[in-house]
């Protein structure tokens, strides 16, 4: 049971985390448009661009990471949901297309009425994708996907009061959150002014949306019963105060222009709301499959603990990395000292290659065509397609290094 | 456990062929952006190598420019992926339901290699001048890395799809799952995944070296140009005829494990002993109508016998064969086209080594830009060959397309809100790359970042 149930752990802290980083980074999207009119609006602006452009698409990959798990792990589950709830699936595919294109091509687009529409459209698909992933999270809390191909109502299944409540609680929730974030990253480059704009606006998203989150619970009550009882029981009712705390606590650190604690702690309530919801529901993933009905065979589930506890072992230290570099500054396209290229002195004459090495090519290049394509053990095989490999690299050193010397 | 963790019943749907070209279309997007991602790190790392080692600014303009395309690229290469993943379940729900706990894990170490990718092509493309010249460099040698195990995990679930193992079906639940032989034990694995990314360099490599001889023919042929152009040209020109090559390998596979693609391809009705070789043509009514016969040349080639015996169309019933003319054409269209690369690589290497020149003849610069073109319809048409080659089998021999498609209504609709999202994708695309071509050049160190350059007002 405990490796049954190991996958969906991994599964809601990767939500957790894309909930937290990639909502910023819609919420980020959101705030543009919202800017403002004059140069203030526009530094808003940019502040919200530059500020996500290097971690974007590292935010992106946790929903990835979750689809792949999600599927791997729980192939039933997977299939029934994306089947019925297809509509703000490809919605929400739509608004990551959008999205994508928006951040190729806001760092090409001049000023004016081409970042307007690029700005636009960017905002409009920062909009659309939460609420289409939160409206299916909503459809799986209200017990409206069925196990099946299909079987849910393609627009019933996710346009009922619980879904709507998610979604518009996933919107509110990434405008909030990016609103802090930027709030700090402002601080960090010394810009008070720009601070104190995004610190009004977390405020005012947070208060909404503990506002909206507080009278969905009366939602929950008339929607989804059953899942109101279990929230308000047990383990469930106690993360849900958790998450209660958190948040308020969230709003007084950020009234209190303690940005960058705020963010953790915003991001607690996150979690600890999704936990609840575990909590309240586990062991049922939809109505009749539960955890370890829809679980893959042992073998698999061994494989992909072994996969996510390895591929985390590299993958947490490089986000360590990346973190630490954007914190320090040290990374950005403005412009920065230009330490390096031009202080380096020419090292003399470029490498030269002798003739030997063009005929090492060739010889690798017949070995290769003996092992690979006359041959026909696979070991044969295996010798053809790495001489063949070596007759590209020594091929390369032997032609390109005096060709670059020879152009200039 | 119960039998509602098996297979989800299957559906009729009535826009089968509409889901698959939406599938098709995706494939069609993103498969020449993750060329790329395979290739392109590389060659931007070797730049900046060289810039390092002789001091030389040219050498890093390059490498800073083309990194901006890395980025660009990348980025659509991300979106574009992603609506795969989401089709896996939007599309096929029910071969994800029935064979993702055989074939998911690839994915999932895929997403693991693309989240390093992400993180490091972030590090790299905003890092520079911000990070010393080794700490920089080395940044870029993980996204690297990513490019190769990214393309092999997700070609090994390709390869599973086509030659399925590592589990048993009973009752139309899988059994005895086996993910790491299914995915990496695989025979065909191999082969698909050299070819591949050998294509990836020379998608990549062609491309770049027809866009700057696109600017020799319009007369800017200064010295970036010039070394901008020798890297990719190089890699491409010996990845060319390196690529018929395991072409060869390749179809050598296909006939022992896919015995009925191989037959499609070469549009052979009935088991033939020393069966010949058809070029060009069209087959109809079990033959090959105004095509080139060479006799025996098949069975050399795909069993290294005179006499050996091939199988035909005709050992499996009409509905267990591909349309064997879009495979049979699509093919053809490959081998064709990586030919005649092939031998523009043998050219541009013979003259660079006997004349220590780039060939200066105005033809040979016309043909490398449409040999980057060409090199994309040759990659496609190599994976309409495999996928339609295998059809009507979504699992070759254990599950059809028809079994693994999903019952959601509005297909059509889907497939319209795609062309026109990837249509406005596309614009967007080319006009990036365009203005990013225009930004003036500028030596190293001088060379502003992205955000101040690229407003050419
Ligand atoms: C630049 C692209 C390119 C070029 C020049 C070639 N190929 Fe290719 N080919 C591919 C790009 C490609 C590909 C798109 O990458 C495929 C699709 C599946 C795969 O593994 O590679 C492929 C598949 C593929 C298959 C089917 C494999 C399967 O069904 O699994 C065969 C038999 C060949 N190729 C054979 C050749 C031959 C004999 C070539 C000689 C001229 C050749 N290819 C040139
Ligand atoms: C690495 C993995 C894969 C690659 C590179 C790949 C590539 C392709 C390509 C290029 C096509 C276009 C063929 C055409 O024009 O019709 C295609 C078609 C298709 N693919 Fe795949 N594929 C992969 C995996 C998958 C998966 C996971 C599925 C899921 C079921 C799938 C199902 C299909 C189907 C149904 C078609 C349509 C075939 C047709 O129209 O006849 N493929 N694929
Ligand atoms: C020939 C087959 C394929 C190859 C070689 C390939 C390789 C790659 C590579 C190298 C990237 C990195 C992006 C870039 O550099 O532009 C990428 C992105 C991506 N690919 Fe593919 N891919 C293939 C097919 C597929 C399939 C079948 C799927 C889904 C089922 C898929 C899902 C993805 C996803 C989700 C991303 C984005 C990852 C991110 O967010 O960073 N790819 N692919």
């Amino acid at each position: 049971m405990f490796l049954k149930t190991l996958p969906l752990v991994f599964m809601l802290a990767g939500l957790v985390l894309y909930t937290a980083l990639a909502g910023a980074d819609f919420g980020a999207g959101l705030w543009r448009p919202l800017s403002g009119p004059g140069e203030r609006g526009a530094r808003i602006r940019d502040h919200a661009h530059h500020s996500m452009g290097p971690v974007w698409e590292a935010n992106h990959v946790w929903l990835i990471f979750v689809l792949t798990v999600a599927w791997t792990a729980y192939p039933t589950f997977v299939g029934s949901v994306a089947s019925t709830l297809a509509v703000p699936f490809f919605i929400a595919a739509l608004g990551i297309i959008m999205r994508g294109a928006g951040y190729a091509l806001r760092s090409t687009a001049s000023p004016g009425r081409e970042l307007q529409l690029v700005d636009g459209a960017f905002a409009v698909a920062s909009l659309v994708t939460p609420f289409a992933l939160g409206a299916m999270a909503g459809a799986i809390a209200a017990e409206r996907v069925p196990v099946g191909n299909a079987a849910g109502g393609l627009w019933s299944s996710w346009t009922g009061p619980v879904s709507i409540l998610i979604g518009v609680l996933a919107v509110l929730f990434s405008a909030y959150l990016a609103a802090v974030y930027l709030a700090a990253d402002a601080v960090r480059h010394g810009d008070d002014e720009l601070a104190e704009a995004f610190r009004v606006r977390a405020l005012g998203a947070g208060i909404t949306a503990g506002a909206v989150a507080i009278a969905g619970l009366v939602v929950l009550h008339a929607d989804a019963h059953s899942l109101y009882t279990e929230l308000l029981h047990g383990a469930a009712l106690a993360v849900l105060i958790v998450s209660l705390i958190a948040g308020t606590a969230a709003l007084i650190l950020v009234a209190l222009r303690r940005f960058e604690p705020a963010r953790y702690v915003a991001a607690l309530a996150v979690a600890a709301v999704i936990a609840a919801w575990a909590f309240a529901r586990y062991p049922v993933l939809l109505p009749g499959l539960t955890v370890s009905e829809a679980a893959a065979p042992h073998d698999t589930l061994v494989a992909v603990v072994v996969v996510v506890l390895a591929g985390g072992a590299i993958l947490f230290p490089s986000l360590g990395l990346l973190f630490t570099l954007l914190l320090r500054g040290r990374l950005g396209d403005q412009g920065g000292a230009t330490a390096g290229q031009a202080g380096q002195a020419p090292t003399g004459a470029a490498p030269r290659s002798t003739p030997l090495q063009a005929r090492i090519a060739v010889a690798l290049l017949i070995i290769g065509i003996g092992f690979l394509n006359a041959a026909d053990a696979p070991w044969a095989h295996v010798i053809g397609v790495f001489a063949l490999f070596g007759f590209i690299i020594v091929g390369f050193a032997a032609i390109v290094p005096r060709a670059l010397a020879e152009e200039g | 456990m119960n039998l509602l963790a098996a297979a989800l019943a299957p559906v009729h749907q009535q826009y089968l062929l509409e889901a698959r070209q939406m599938q098709a279309l995706s494939f069609a997007v993103h498969i020449p952006l993750v060329c790329f991602g395979i290739a392109f790190p590389a060659m931007v790392l070797f730049a900046e190598w060289m810039g390092m080692r002789t001091g030389d600014p040219v050498y890093t303009m390059v490498a800073r420019r083309w990194s901006r395309i890395v980025l660009a690229l990348f980025a659509v290469g991300v979106i574009t992926g992603t609506i795969l993943s989401f089709e896996m379940g939007l599309l096929w729900p029910n071969f994800t339901a029935t064979f993702g706990s055989v074939f998911g894990l690839g994915f999932a170490i895929e997403g693991f290699s693309f989240f390093m990718e992400a993180i490091f092509i972030g590090i790299y493309a905003y890092g520079w001048d911000r990070l010393s010249p080794r700490l920089h460099w080395l940044s870029g040698v993980p996204i690297v890395i990513t490019g190769f195990t990214g393309s092999l995990t997700v070609i090994s679930v390709n390869a599973w799809m086509n030659h399925p193992g590592g589990f048993r079906l009973v009752a139309g639940r899988v059994v005895d799952v086996n993910p790491w032989s299914a995915l990496f034990g695989n025979s065909l694995l191999w082969s698909e995944l050299v070819h591949m990314y050998i294509a990836g360099y020379m998608v990549t490599g062609f491309c770049m070296a027809g866009a700057y001889a696109v600017c020799r023919l319009r007369g800017r042929w200064t010295r970036y140009e010039r070394v901008a152009m020798t890297i990719p040209l190089t890699i491409a020109c010996l990845a060319a005829p390196v690529q018929v090559l395991v072409g060869d390998w390749i179809a050598r596979v296909i006939a022992i494990e896919q015995p009925i693609k191989l037959a499609a391809i070469e549009g052979l009705a009935r088991t033939t002993r020393g069966a010949s070789e058809h070029v060009l043509g069209w087959y109809t009514n079990g033959q090959i109508k105004f095509g080139i016969g060479i006799p025996h040349l098949l069975s050399l080639l795909s069993f290294h016998s005179w006499n050996a015996k091939v199988t035909g169309l005709q050992s499996v019933p009409p509905s267990d064969r591909p349309p064997i003319n879009v495979t049979r054409l699509s093919f053809q269209t490959m081998v064709g086209i990586g030919t005649l690369l092939a031998l523009l690589g043998v050219v541009y290497l013979i003259v660079r080594i006997r004349r220590g020149s780039l060939p200066t003849w105005p033809w040979f610069h016309w043909a490398l830009v449409i040999a980057g073109p060409a090199a994309t319809v040759a990659l496609i048409a190599g994976w309409v060959t495999t996928e339609v080659g295998r059809q009507p089998w979504t699992v070759y021999r254990v599950m059809t397309t028809t079994q693994s498609v999903t019952g959601a209504g509005g297909i059509p609709v889907g497939y319209a809100a795609l062309v026109i999202a990837y249509l406005a994708v596309a614009a967007a695309l080319v006009w990036i790359l365009r203005r990013l071509a225009r930004a003036p050049l500028h030596l190293a160190g001088a060379d502003a970042p992205p955000d101040t350059t690229m407003h050419p007002a």
